[in-house]
Parts: C-alpha cells; sequence; structure tokens
C-alpha cells in the first residue's frame, strides 16, 4: 500500500498560501464582521429584555396574530428564566449576521445563475460540495484563518448556510412561468425590468423558503459554532457537552428551540399574503379600507406555500 | 413592400439544436425533416408569406407543426436560423437587441395562450403594462387603460387581481394589454385554445367586432380549423414546420393544395365557412314582369317549377310569381303579371353563410335567391343543394328531382289551349 495521495498537504498549502497573501483580506473581513455582529448585538442587549420581548410579540402579532404572538412571549421569558436571555440575544445577534450575509451571496448568485448556463453548472457542484461537507471541518479553516471569536463563527455559518439560499432563488426564478417572462419580453421589457417586475415577484415564495433555510441552518451552524468561541447559547452547549453538565445543557438547548421556532414562524411569515398587504400599506399607497382585508384572505388560499400556516392565519383573522 | 403589407417573411428557418447552419443547408437542397440525423430540429422550414394592413392571418398546424415557434419568430422570441422578417418595413431578423425591443414595444403585440398576466398586479396595471415599458406617465396610462378595459368588456373589475377573474375574463384582460398598447400589429399565439367553447366562441365574435372598428394587423396561431375558418381572412396551414397552402378560407375548403388538407377539412364545419355564392347555381329561368302570365306559366311548364322569380331587364329582383296564380291569370284571361307578383322572395344576400340558409330556404317555397349588393338575382340555391353540400358533394343535386310539385303538364296544356280558343293568346306562343 505505497499509494497515498498527498491531498491533506495541498489544502494545507492552500490555506498557508492564503495566510501569507490575503492576510489584509481577512484582516478586513473579520473587522467588518465583528462590527455588523457588534451593532446588531447592541440593537438587542441595551434595551431591558422586557422591551426586546414586547416589541418582538408585538411584530409577531402583527405579523401572524395572536397565537404567535403569546407563543412568542411564553417562549421568550422561558429564556429569561433559565437565565440564557444574554446568551440568547447574543446567538440571535450571529443568526441575524451571518444570514444576512449569506444571502448577500445567496440571491445574486442564484439570479446569476438563471441567466448564464456555465454559472449555473459551476455553482451546482459547489453548493453540493458546502451542503454536504460535515458542519464541523468549517471550524479548522475558520479558526485558522479568523482565530478564535465571532469571525471564525460567522465564517463558517455562512459557508455553511449559503447553499439553500442560491438553490431556491434559482429554482424559484426558474420556475417562474415561461409565458410570463415571454409576455415582458414581448412588450419589450428590459431583462432588468423583467427580472424586477415578473421574476423576483413571482419566484417570492420561493426565495422565501430559501431565506427560512438560510436563517435555520444559520442557527444550528452558529450553535456549532460555540466550540470556536463564538458565545452565545452554543458556547453554554459547548461547555456542557464536554463537561457532561445536563442541567446547562437542557436549559441552553432548550433555549435554542425555543429562538429556532420564533425565527422560523417570522420568517415563514414574509411569504405570506398579510406580511405583504402589511408591507404594502407601509411602503406604498394606502389601498381602500375593506379592500385590504378581502386580500389576506383571498391570498391565504392561493398562497401554494404555506398550506399549514393558513389555519393559524385565518383564526387570526376571524 | 408595398404600403399595404404590414408584415413579410421570407424564407424563415428555425433549427434548434446543434449544427443549425448546416442542417438549413441540407434542407434548401431538399432533405426532408426526419432525415436530419442526430440533434437538430428543424421547427420551421422554408417559410414565406406577406400579411396585408387590417388582415386577420391565421396560422393553422397541429402541435409539433412549428406555429408557436413560428409566431415568435416574428417578434424575435425565437431568433431565426436562416430568412427575414421584416414588419412595416423595418427589419426584426438580425435586429439589435435594443431595436428589437423598440419594434416589441411600438410596432406589435402579443396575446397568450394561458394569458400571461402578472398575478400580483390588477387588472388596471396589467392592461398598462405594455404602456409603461413605453414610458407613458402613470395618469396617462391608466386612463388609457381603463378606456381600453371598458372597450373589452371589464368595466368594474379594473382592481381585482387575475386570479379572481374568470378564464375568459382574463384573456380579456390579455387582449386589451395588447390593444392598449397600440401597435399595428397584434399577435395572438393560440389565445383562445385554453378557454371552453362557448366561452371561446364568444370571444371570437368580440374578436371579429373589435377588428372591424379597429382593423389591426393580427397573426392568429391556432390548432382549431373551425376557429381559423371563423376568423381568418386568410389562412396558412402548416405541417411539420411547412407552409402546405395558403388561401381564403372558401379555397382550403374548396381546393385544397393536397390530402393533408384536405383530410383537414374534412372535419370542418363548412356551413360556417361556405357562403351562398360559393354554393349557388344559374336560376333555371326568370321571367320579366313584362312577359305576362302566358309567357310565364310556360316557362314554369318547361322547366316543371311551380314559381319562378320575377326580374327586371337589369336583373334586379322584382318578386316571384306561382304557377297556380299564373295559370287563374291565364283562364280570367288577365295578360299582366304585376297583381300576382309577390314581394316576399325571401332572397339573401351573396356573402351569407351557409349556416343561415336552412331557416330561409324551408320558409320558402322556391329556390332561395341569391342577390348581389345591387339586389340582382345572381343564382338560386335550391333545398337539394344545400343538402348536397353539406354531403360534400354538391354535383350530386343535379341529379335530385326537383322539390315541389307543379301543375300536372296536361293541366297547363288545357288551360292554355282554352287561351288560344277564347283568343287571348295566339297559338305560336304556347309552344
Amino acid at each position: 500500500m505505497g499509494f497515498r495521495l498527498p491531498f491533506g498537504d495541498w489544502v494545507e498549502t492552500g490555506k498557508d498560501w492564503i495566510e501569507n497573501n490575503l492576510d489584509w483580506l481577512l484582516t478586513l473581513l473579520g473587522d467588518i464582521w465583528n462590527g455588523l455582529y457588534d451593532t446588531a448585538n447592541w440593537v438587542f442587549t441595551s434595551p431591558p429584555a422586557i422591551v426586546v420581548i414586547v416589541v418582538l410579540a408585538l411584530a409577531a402579532f402583527v405579523f401572524r396574530g395572536w397565537r404567535f404572538g403569546l407563543g412568542t412571549v411564553v417562549g421568550l421569558t422561558f429564556i429569561i428564566g433559565v437565565d440564557q436571555w444574554n446568551n440568547a440575544m447574543d446567538t440571535i445577534s450571529l443568526v441575524i449576521v451571518s444570514a444576512f450575509l449569506a444571502l448577500l451571496v445567496a440571491i445574486p448568485l442564484g439570479i446569476w445563475a438563471t441567466r448564464n448556463k456555465t454559472v449555473s453548472n459551476i455553482v451546482k457542484p459547489i453548493m453540493d460540495f458546502l451542503q454536504t461537507m460535515p458542519a464541523f471541518v468549517y471550524l479548522i479553516p475558520a479558526i485558522a484563518f479568523f482565530g478564535i471569536g465571532v469571525a471564525p463563527g460567522i465564517f463558517a455559518t455562512v459557508l455553511f448556510s449559503l447553499a439553500p439560499g442560491v438553490r431556491l432563488t434559482e429554482l424559484g426564478i426558474r420556475s417562474v412561468d415561461k409565458e410570463v417572462v415571454e409576455a415582458g419580453q414581448a412588450f419589450g421589457a428590459s431583462p432588468r425590468r423583467i427580472l424586477r417586475q415578473i421574476q423576483l415577484p413571482l419566484a417570492m415564495p420561493s426565495i422565501m423558503a430559501g431565506v427560512n433555510q438560510v436563517i435555520m441552518l444559520s442557527l444550528s451552524m452558529v450553535v456549532i459554532a460555540g466550540m470556536v468561541g463564538a458565545g452565545g447559547l452554543g458556547g453554554d452547549v459547548a461547555r456542557a457537552v464536554s463537561a457532561l453538565d445536563i442541567a446547562i445543557g437542557a436549559e441552553a438547548g432548550i433555549s435554542v428551540v425555543i429562538l429556532a421556532i420564533i425565527l422560523d414562524r417570522f420568517t415563514g411569515a414574509f411569504g405570506n399574503k398579510r406580511a405583504k398587504s402589511l408591507m404594502d400599506r407601509l411602503f406604498h399607497r394606502l389601498p381602500g379600507g375593506g379592500d385590504s382585508t378581502d386580500e389576506s384572505t383571498d391570498v391565504a388560499d392561493t398562497d401554494p406555500n404555506k398550506g399549514e400556516d393558513r389555519a393559524t392565519m385565518q383564526g387570526a383573522l376571524t | 413592400m408595398t404600403e399595404t403589407t404590414a408584415l413579410k417573411v421570407d424564407g424563415l428557418y428555425k433549427v434548434f439544436g446543434k449544427h443549425a447552419e448546416s442542417a438549413v443547408r441540407k434542407l434548401e437542397e431538399g432533405a426532408t425533416r426526419d432525415s436530419l440525423d442526430g440533434s437538430p430540429t428543424a421547427a420551421v422550414i422554408d417559410t414565406s408569406f406577406e400579411v396585408q394592413r387590417g388582415e386577420i392571418f391565421v396560422v393553422m398546424g397541429l402541435s409539433g407543426s412549428g406555429k408557436s415557434t413560428l409566431i415568435r419568430m416574428l417578434n424575435g422570441l425565437h431568433e431565426a436560423t436562416a430568412g427575414t422578417v421584416e414588419i412595416e418595413g423595418e427589419q426584426v431578423t438580425g435586429a439589435t437587441t435594443k431595436l428589437l425591443r423598440d419594434i416589441r414595444r411600438k410596432r406589435m403585440s402579443m396575446v397568450f395562450q394561458h394569458f400571461a398576466l402578472l398575478p400580483h398586479r390588477t387588472v388596471l396595471d396589467n392592461v398598462a403594462y405594455g404602456l409603461e415599458i413605453q414610458g407613458m406617465p402613470r395618469a396617462e396610462r391608466e386612463a388609457k387603460a381603463r378606456e381600453i378595459t371598458q372597450v373589452v368588456g371589464l368595466a368594474g373589475w379594473e382592481d381585482k387581481h387575475p386570479s379572481e377573474l374568470s378564464g375568459g375574463m382574463q384573456q380579456r384582460v390579455g387582449l386589451a394589454r395588447a390593444l392598449a398598447a397600440d401597435t399595428e400589429v397584434l399577435l395572438m399565439d393560440e389565445a383562445f385554445s385554453a378557454l371552453d367553447p362557448l366561452i371561446r366562441r364568444e370571444m371570437q365574435e368580440q374578436l371579429l367586432e373589435l377588428q372591424a372598428t379597429l382593423g389591426k394587423t393580427i397573426v392568429f396561431i391556432t390548432h382549431d380549423l373551425n376557429e381559423a375558418m371563423f376568423l381568418g381572412d386568410r389562412i396558412a396551414v402548416m405541417r411539420d414546420g411547412r407552409i402546405v397552402q395558403i388561401g381564403t378560407p372558401e379555397e382550403i375548403l374548396t381546393d385544397p393544395a393536397n390530402d393533408y388538407v384536405e383530410q383537414f377539412v374534412q372535419d370542418v364545419d363548412r356551413t360556417r365557412v361556405l357562403t351562398a355564392e360559393s354554393v349557388m347555381r344559374k336560376p333555371r329561368a326568370v321571367v320579366h314582369p313584362t312577359s305576362g302570365p302566358h309567357g310565364a306559366l310556360k316557362t314554369m311548364r318547361d322547366e316543371q317549377l311551380s314559381g319562378v322569380y320575377v326580374v327586371n331587364r337589369n336583373r334586379t329582383l322584382v318578386g316571384w310569381v306561382s304557377d297556380r296564380d299564373c295559370l287563374d291569370l291565364v283562364r280570367k284571361g288577365v295578360k299582366d303579371l304585376k297583381s300576382i307578383v309577390r314581394a316576399d322572395h325571401g332572397a339573401v344576400s351573396n356573402d351569407t353563410a351557409l349556416s343561415e340558409l336552412f331557416i330561409p330556404s324551408l320558409e320558402y317555397s322556391l329556390a332561395l335567391g341569391v342577390v348581389d349588393d345591387k339586389n340582382r338575382l345572381v343564382g338560386v340555391i335550391p333545398r337539394v343543394t344545400l343538402l348536397a353540400t353539406l354531403g360534400g358533394e354538391p354535383g350530386a343535386a343535379a341529379q335530385a328531382i326537383p322539390d315541389r310539385d307543379p301543375i300536372p303538364t296536361h293541366v297547363v296544356d288545357q288551360a292554355l289551349e282554352a287561351a288560344v280558343h277564347s283568343g287571348s293568346i295566339k297559338i305560336e306562343e304556347v309552344n
């Protein structure tokens, strides 16, 4: 058995080269990410916990209804009760920054892939690679490039959560009715206009499913990133594992689950019509009074994605 | 290209797949579509036609005949592999992206099979879509869209979303969107095929109504020959990527270019396509108002008719007389025909569709008269001819027996002889 492929050595050489030559870039990225994280963290930790809970509960009520609002209050109160509030806010900040960065890359990449076959062909295997690589492996280059702290956590999380954002954006745009796109072309619309007025709006349910997936994957990776000192709930989980402390493990673990549910329900609501008509009312012309209620019920019927939410939504409406 | 030509297509090819150009060369040398081995698929082969301004030009073919590809080449949604498309003197083929976009905005608009409306926009915003792309300010385009929405009969639905409308109404929005763009040429891709039959008929009629006032140049794609015959001023029949015949509905029906077209037109509802003119025959006999009852009676006896049309010297139709009335006059010795000429001749104009002839032909005792726009009697349609045409063999009518029993010849002879004896007519007139 003399055959031994020095693949690991090659990768290490590559890593060394990046460390030696792109140090300025890594430092810059690290600084930016830390800055973003500090900002997000400031938003969540500087006001008293009660204020954050009230704001989140109100948002939950507006987007989905009173059940979700109530659930949010109960869940967050539990987190305070088990003394994980600060950890939870750190984790949420990490998730928000990571998911934001991942989407910043994923959505344009997905759009580009729909327009260019070559890009699509290159992106696809890379996404397969990123998605199937064991999550822990991302931590190794993360530490190598960024040391210990928040930055490596963000780096690993972005890589890990990127794939569904790209895939679902591409899928969503590709599955927009070809005839409707043709209609745009036939009336002389530019590709940019078709993207903005036809493809993106019609692909929105799929893109929103992608956003939801990215956020959920971010959360799971952010917890793992606790092992490289990214802090938050993940830090406590990692400590509990190494110390076999089931009490802390359970408290931090349940807190993660609560955050996951809240984040999932929030992002799931982005695609639904209640949220959309709300946005319309906030940002566009104000439609007639009776009109908007009409619209929200009507949309619940036509929204293909969120069948399971319909009952809750309609319950909230009546 | 003349002033009246809106659209000109010359030697157009579309081959999908690799080696498209060499496939075109092979096809030009006479290769058939199936003989192209490997990847290239020839969708449209050597297609040429001209569409006149204000004409409804129908391209008819089954699925896979290349008609959808053809219409998409007219506005450049598919790039031509070879050949040219010219719209009002401007080249669509080979146009730059910018010019092409400009042509699509100003020269032609399109109606789609599955409506292709923007589901997140209201009816009004959908109708205004083309105008929005043309860069018209909001207030102006909304006013215009409102107007067109009314024209297509959707007033009151402006603020609804497409999903709240029935299929027929959605396609009205599609039609309104195309009309609002106010382009000379309208491309309609199987526009009514997704609608159920009753709505489809309604939409076809509405399109013809609109066309009567708007006079657009319409290229209409369909797989339904009845629809083609109903709408088309001219029809191009496509098969396997080639146009096999171009002609008026009547030409296609009465003079199919080959077996394929003939097979196709077998199922057509002929009564809606053929007109009175195309099935009428020469009247066997007519009489003039001055010829008197004797002459009329004699004519009817000779031709074995129970009635005959009365026309002036310039062939304008006056009415008709029956043999029994004539006989009465002859017996009474009256010499003027005028008192018995009946005006209820029920003659139809020469462009009436066959389907509208059945009831009149039942209601009147004579073979149905056909008049031209100057009220001249140009022909008659006996009931047997109608039946024979339906059966697909108009010639069969010749052997048919006359439909209404005239007075037996000997009765007429007796009456005429009696008249001769009484001295009211001369013997030569009878024989």
